[in-house]
């Protein structure tokens, strides 16, 4: 490296926080190998984190605090199937749905990789598909709940902010999942035009695509099934 | 899986960038509407809060007519004073102060400052602003919906927000809400621009700790906004829902006219949490970009190196992560167990240590120095007493015992006023006639600045030392008249229309500066590239002002930090950031000041 560069370093290595600090602060770009978008895209997911651990902690202080007793979720998403009496069958399902579509992600994201136009297509397609099988579900559910009789402002079961949180929570998830399945078809679409492999301007910004658009797509992904885990966990589990 | 050739990043040369990658302007249309240059959407940011910001003024003016002169002025009764405090809070905080600051000096400054080309995603940053705007609009209709504005008081606490009593609750707190929640999608675009070109889209040589305080401000402000921001949103979410729908998220069981409501269940205070989860880093928010840019202001008009430059990025950190866990001093007289009141006045009074590093580090910058007394350097030294006097006035209001008898009487008003209105204000008036000349290619007419400046700058002590006194007296704030009590001797009405005419003299005197601000587009002095000898990038461009792409062929490579000022054994009193080393001339300081 230039010594111009590191005039501000000459004094010997302070080791340590120092340390720290002086590689972080390198540079041009704090992240190596990180390129604008991946940067852009692991930001908005963490402020997103802090959209949906308000809604999910404004719940809980919602469900804390209230004085009606709370319905119980097991026998509230109970499905009749065949006969039998199966407690959260359907959520079960979705659930499963949802982290297989976060499996066919990561593979198109290693078909991307390798420039494997056509699979990587089809692997984005293909979660698409479970994407929009899962919000399908998600619709049979409030219909189900909804012909049940649960608004958001009240239920039969017991406090009225089970249906509020329900529809609030469930629906900024369903519409995160939507938002997703609609880039993802977006960009299907671009990879199998090849406008990542020949660097095709996009419409709206300019910019070249690579492949990597199928990564940060696949963070974005990744990202939704994780707060459906959370809110499986404190929404439909507790 | 066999090994992937990974498709790395295509590593831009930083040195040679391309102009391709820059969306040029076709016309007019794209040059100076839907333009993609984070200049001209600062420009468009600042002229719109600038805009917003003098509506909020007069609604201070009428605010202050019904105060000193009560009954004076028939159209301002109890409800349409709600509503105009209530708007005048919200747009100043929101719409004028954090507007201004992140998404007017921050699009300005950031990609010039780290020798950028643009911000990362142009495209993003250019939808930011039409949703700002659409925020705005949505709010401004208000004005004009059946009903009026919301007058629930800017911090829209349910349940009476929503309920009939309160003004606006026909349709201005929906407006508000909604107007709300595209201001904070819209800044979402913004910030994540901020912050991505401050970490990924630096210069070669820009180390972070080689970039200007200004930066460190907006961007620590930008993280804070990405992260306290949501707890709005959700909280707006709600409310609406609360509003539109009938749930009961914040809404206890009612009894309203007579009649029991259909709420019940809800918990007031947790909008409160949510709110001031949000409200008081967005303090900070405001506060941080002032510091920053207050640091170059100083170092710039007093010719010397920031005193402690790695301590003052570190008191902006630590402020900015301590900042999070002080909300609820916002709350004392709202019902909390008292553990937590002594928990959070303790975080509050640490904050006092890092914002006290700062202080000391401006004045131990200015100690010595060569002091020229500009008009960027007399706004910036009335931030500093300002700043300090209303954090004094903090400390007071940080103690639970303390604040308990104070909470909700003008003393807040004074000291919220005087910490995160007035002093920022100051600093956002310093920093336009700083960069003005970068930005026009003229200078703003100096008399007329310092006229501004000593109107505004006693004026504002005017009107805010004595309402400290009102609140001692008792006087509670948000009373559209203060009425009678035993405990408020005449005078303080007579205090009260004083305030009133001081206002009234103030307000106008921003009209010097919007004057001031026309007139010199045209009018103004011819500035040069670099009028105050400044040594951060942004003063070393090619042309002035910059165009689109900022930096022509070749961006600048930084080979020091901003601060070289009068460095000793150096001919010239300054060093700017991108100067190599051979080209630095030694010897006895020139008589020019070192003006090439």
């Amino acid at each position: 490296m230039d010594t111009a560069f590191t005039e501000h370093r000459t004094r010997e290595p302070a080791g340590g926080l120092a340390t720290i600090v002086d590689d972080f602060s390198a540079d041009q770009r704090a992240f190596r190998n990180v390129s604008w978008g991946k940067a852009m895209m692991w930001i908005f997911l963490l402020s997103d984190t802090f959209i949906f651990g308000t809604f999910l902690i404004g719940y809980m202080a919602a469900r804390m605090s209230t004085t009606e007793p709370w319905p119980n979720a097991s026998e509230v998403f109970a499905l009749e199937i065949a006969g039998r009496h199966l407690p959260l069958i359907l959520i079960a399902i979705m659930t499963f749905v949802l982290i297989s579509s976060s499996g066919t992600m990561a593979m198109a994201v290693n078909c991307g990789y390798r420039r494997q136009r056509r699979a990587t297509a089809a692997l984005l397609v293909a979660t698409a598909i479970l994407g929009a099988t899962f919000v399908g579900m998600q619709a049979f559910e409030w219909t189900k709940l909804i012909g049940e009789g649960v608004r958001p402002w009240g239920n039969p079961w017991g406090a009225a902010q089970f249906g509020s949180a329900f529809f609030m929570i469930t629906g900024f998830h369903g519409t995160h999942v939507t938002i997703g399945v609609i880039f993802l078809l977006a960009i299907a679409r671009k990879v199998i035009r090849g406008d990542f492999d020949h660097g095709r301007p996009g419409f709206f910004t300019g910019r070249r695509g690579r492949y990597e658009a199928v990564e940060i797509m696949g963070l974005y992904w990744h990202f939704v099934d994780l707060v459906w885990v959370f809110i499986f966990a404190f929404f439909y589990l507790w | 899986m066999a090994d992937i050739p990974l498709d790395r990043v295509a590593e831009t040369a930083t040195t040679e960038v391309e102009d391709l990658a820059l969306r040029h302007p076709h016309g007019w249309v794209t040059r100076y509407v839907f333009s993609q240059d984070a200049k001209t959407i600062a420009i468009q940011y600042t002229a719109t809060a600038l805009a917003v910001g003098f509506v909020a003024l007069f609604l201070s003016w009428l605010m202050r007519l019904q105060l000193g002169f009560p009954g004076t002025f028939a159209f301002i009764d109890a409800a349409a004073y709600y509503q105009i405090i209530t708007m005048h809070g919200m747009m100043m905080i929101v719409y004028v102060l954090t507007a201004v600051l992140l998404g007017g000096f921050g699009n300005y400054l950031i990609p010039l400052m780290v020798g950028a080309r643009d911000m990362v995603f142009p495209f993003a940053n250019m939808l930011s602003y039409w949703f700002y705007l659409l925020a705005v609009i949505i709010l401004l209709a208000s004005f004009f919906a059946p009903g009026g504005p919301t007058g629930a008081g800017w911090t829209l606490y349910p349940p009476q927000a929503i309920l009939s009593g309160t003004p606006g609750q026909e349709s201005g707190i929906i407006l508000m809400l909604v107007s709300l929640i595209v201001f904070i999608a819209g800044f979402t675009m913004g910030g994540l621009n901020y912050v991505v070109t401050v970490l990924q889209g630096r210069t070669r040589g820009m180390t972070l700790m080689r970039m200007p305080l200004t930066v460190w401000g907006i961007f620590t402000a930008s993280v804070m906004a990405l992260l306290a921001f949501p707890a709005l949103f959700v909280a707006c979410v709600m409310l609406l829902f609360d509003k539109l729908l009938g749930t009961s998220f914040f809404m206890p069981s009612l009894v309203e006219l007579g009649s029991r409501l259909e709420y019940g269940g809800g918990s007031p205070i947790l909008f409160q949490h949510l709110f001031w989860f949000f409200g008081h880093p967005e303090v900070y928010i405001v506060a941080l970009p002032a510091f920053g840019i207050v640091s170059d202001l100083i170092a710039t008009h007093a010719r010397r190196n920031i005193f402690g430059y790695r301590m003052m990025v570190w008191a902006i950190l630590a402020i900015g992560a301590l900042s999070f866990i002080v909300w609820a001093h916002h709350m004392y007289v709202s019902g909390m167990n008292p553990w937590f009141g002594f928990f959070f006045a303790t975080t509050t009074l640490i904050i006092a240590v890092p914002t006290a590093i700062k202080v000391y580090n401006w004045i131990l910058t200015l100690w010595r120095g060569d002091i020229h007394l500009t008009v960027p350097m007399l706004f910036a030294l009335g931030f500093i007493v300002t700043f300090v006097n209303g954090g004094l006035s903090g400390l007071f209001l940080g103690n639970v015992v303390v604040d308990v008898p104070l909470s909700d009487t003008m003393f807040v008003v004074a000291h919220f006023h005087m910490v995160m209105g007035i002093a920022p204000v100051l600093v956002i008036f310093g920093a336009i006639y700083h960069w003005y000349p970068k930005v026009t290619g003229r200078m703003m007419n100096d008399a007329l600045g310092k006229l501004h400046f000593w109107v505004t700058f006693v004026g504002t002590y005017a009107i805010f030392f004595p309402m400290h006194y009102l609140g001692l007296l008792g006087v509670p704030r948000r009373y559209h008249e203060m009425g009678e009590a035993s405990f408020f001797p005449p005078s303080a009405q007579m205090l009260n229309a004083y305030i009133t005419i001081v206002a009234l003299v103030v307000g106008a005197a921003q009209l010097v500066f919007l004057f001031n601000l026309l007139w010199s587009i045209r009018h103004g002095r011819e500035a040069g590239g670099n009028p105050w000898r400044a040594t951060s990038l942004e003063w070393q461009t090619p042309q002035t002002p910059p165009p689109h792409g900022n930096w022509g062929k070749e961006r600048p490579t930084v080979y020091r930090w901003a601060y070289d000022y009068n460095v000793p054994g150096v001919a010239q009193d300054f060093i700017p950031q991108n100067m190599p080393p051979e080209a630095v001339a030694l010897g006895p300081r020139l008589a020019t000041g070192g003006v090439p």
